[in-house]
């Protein structure tokens, strides 16, 4: 069947041209037209066309190029023929877009800073925190807008409103369409990889798993090749791909919620691990991404839980807890202490972070006191505080609490549990 | 871009007060690079009158629009290159730190 070995290989090249071309092509779009919507039609199109002639016509030599071709031609067949009262403007535009492409290919350092000032542009602040997220989903990761909305568990129309007022905000406000230069750079870049780290972080696809991961790690990769040097990107890059390693171990065949010390280790991503691992190694500042990257690769480089590092880990979170406080990171410390130096300093150091009742309601406390109280040998406490711990869960990680328990002691009389589970722990 | 600069009064500010900006200084350096085009200080909110014409009625009363904490203390007109500029004048005035500033667009950019 050549023919539809032909149409897979066109389709997996739209798609592998599509992940490298789509937000150059945008970028550039909207520096030469300043239309955001244009450009994001425009480059749409191109990739249209791709699927549409590439399977029958053949995959052309410079995919990237062709596309750019495509979406810049289109671009100007819509203003040439765009209403006469906005001549001036239009004229502008034809005339730097025929430019960009008399003057050749555009230069590498062209391309570079198109996609920075896209990038920066949709993280500006002065744009509400999930205007940014979204903006930067669609328009430099180039995702439907369907898809954002799924993920980010809000309806398609409210997503749409939300980029177009993004959008018209840019414009009205007078957001400039440029990367900061010197102190406002620093300033800036942290609040660039805050709204990568909500990519990361915020979306979940059907599955429960991050929707937005690929995007994340493609454009921090982008961030770190483009500003080089700046340890907090190579950090983020880092912790992104340590975490990412372990997408595929993360459930069990039935989907339940793995925690670490049950996950099979050999399907961990390896070459994830070592990419995420080099970027540690140029991540030399104690920022919060790199220090949080530092405890991954603990996790990372080690067989299993018992030949894990803990010590390590255990100082890795006295540290984030210094420089980024909460009581997540107060809980996930007492954790790391609790390995490295016996369940009684977990507990000590968890009733530390409960001080004041800042992990009440927090479930996964429970579950953290659960698991120490267990390793100190009282099962039939530990199995009812994993009890307590499951009733705050839904789904996975309710069966996932209450498989600890049944592990530990048999469930109390059935009355007292749903059927279901007290069946299973006896079958 | 046009850029009109309220500038607020806060019930929270800056409690740190290490050095503080110079007004007088910040009105010379705008002016002098040509970003601000015209700026003053308002009399207290209990100066101000509200007028409103309805079904051919003038309306006086006293007192702002809104009675809120915070309040128009002043204002300046910015000529900036864009929302990046503005803020930059905005947060080196000292009421950035006193109170509260905001920027607004004019809806006609080339006005």
């Amino acid at each position: 069947m050549p023919d539809r070995r032909a149409a897979a290989t066109a389709t997996e090249a739209v798609a592998t041209a599509a992940a490298g071309s789509y937000a150059r092509i945008v970028a550039t779009l909207i520096r030469v037209t300043g239309d955001w919507t244009l450009a994001e039609d425009c480059a749409q199109e191109a990739l249209t066309l791709a699927w549409q002639r590439w399977p029958a016509e053949g995959v052309p030599a410079n995919p990237g190029g062709w596309l750019m071709t495509v979406a810049r031609n289109r671009a100007l067949d819509v203003l040439r023929r765009a209403a006469v009262e906005q001549r001036k403007l239009r004229e502008l535009a034809v005339l730097a877009l025929t430019g960009a492409g008399d003057d050749g290919p555009p230069t590498e350092g062209d391309i570079v800073d198109d996609r920075l000032r896209l990038v920066f542009t949709c993280c500006h602040p002065a744009l509400a925190l999930e205007a940014r997220v979204a903006l930067t989903l669609r328009t430099v990761c180039g995702v439907p807008t369907a898809d954002i909305a799924r993920a980010l568990l809000v309806s398609e129309s409210t997503m749409t409103r939300r980029l177009t007022r993004a959008k018209t905000r840019i414009a009205t406000a007078g957001i400039p369409y440029r990367v900061p230069t010197g102190p406002a750079l620093t300033e800036r870049l942290p609040g660039v990889l805050a709204v990568l780290y909500l990519l990361f972080t915020r979306g979940y696809d059907a599955d429960g798993e991050p929707a937005f991961a690929d995007e994340a790690i493609r454009l921090a990769r982008l961030l770190d090749r483009l500003l080089p040097g700046r340890s907090e990107i190579a950090g983020l890059l880092a912790l992104f791909l340590l975490q990412h390693s372990r997408r595929d171990a993360r459930r069990d065949a039935d989907g339940r919620l793995l925690t670490l010390d049950r996950q099979d280790r050999s399907r961990w991503d390896r070459a994830a691990v070592a990419e995420g691992l080099a970027a540690l190694a140029r991540a030399t500042g104690d920022g919060p991404y790199a220090l949080q990257a530092r405890i991954a690769a603990c996790h990372a480089t080690a067989v299993s839980v018992a030949a894990t590092d803990w010590v390590a880990v255990a100082r890795g979170f006295d540290r984030l807890a210094e420089v980024q406080p909460s009581p997540v990171v107060a809980l996930n410390r007492a954790v790391a202490h609790g390995y490295a130096y016996g369940p009684a300093v977990g507990l000590h150091l968890l009733g530390v972070a409960r001080g004041g009742g800042a992990l009440d309601g927090y479930p996964l406390a429970v579950a953290v006191e659960a698991d120490l109280v267990a390793r100190q040998g009282d099962r039939r406490r530990a199995a009812a505080l994993f009890r307590q711990a499951a009733e705050a869960h839904t789904g996975a990680e309710r069966r996932a609490l209450l498989d600890r328990a049944d592990d530990l002691a048999p469930p109390p009389p059935p009355d007292a549990v749903p059927g279901e589970e007290w069946s299973s722990a006896l079958g | 871009m046009k850029y009109l600069m309220f500038v607020c009064s806060d019930t929270e500010p800056d409690t740190d007060r290490s050095d503080w900006p110079d007004v007088e200084a910040w009105v010379a350096e705008n002016d002098t690079r040509g970003r601000r085009l015209a700026g003053d200080i308002l009399a207290d909110t209990s100066a101000a009158t509200t007028v409103r014409v309805r079904n051919g009625e003038l309306l006086v009363s006293d007192g702002p629009f809104t009675e809120t904490k915070e309040v128009i203390v002043g204002f300046d007109l910015l000529e900036c290159a864009d929302l990046d500029e503005a803020i930059e004048v905005a947060r080196t005035h000292p009421m950035a730190r006193e109170g509260r500033i905001e920027l607004r667009p004019f809806l006609n950019p080339d006005a």
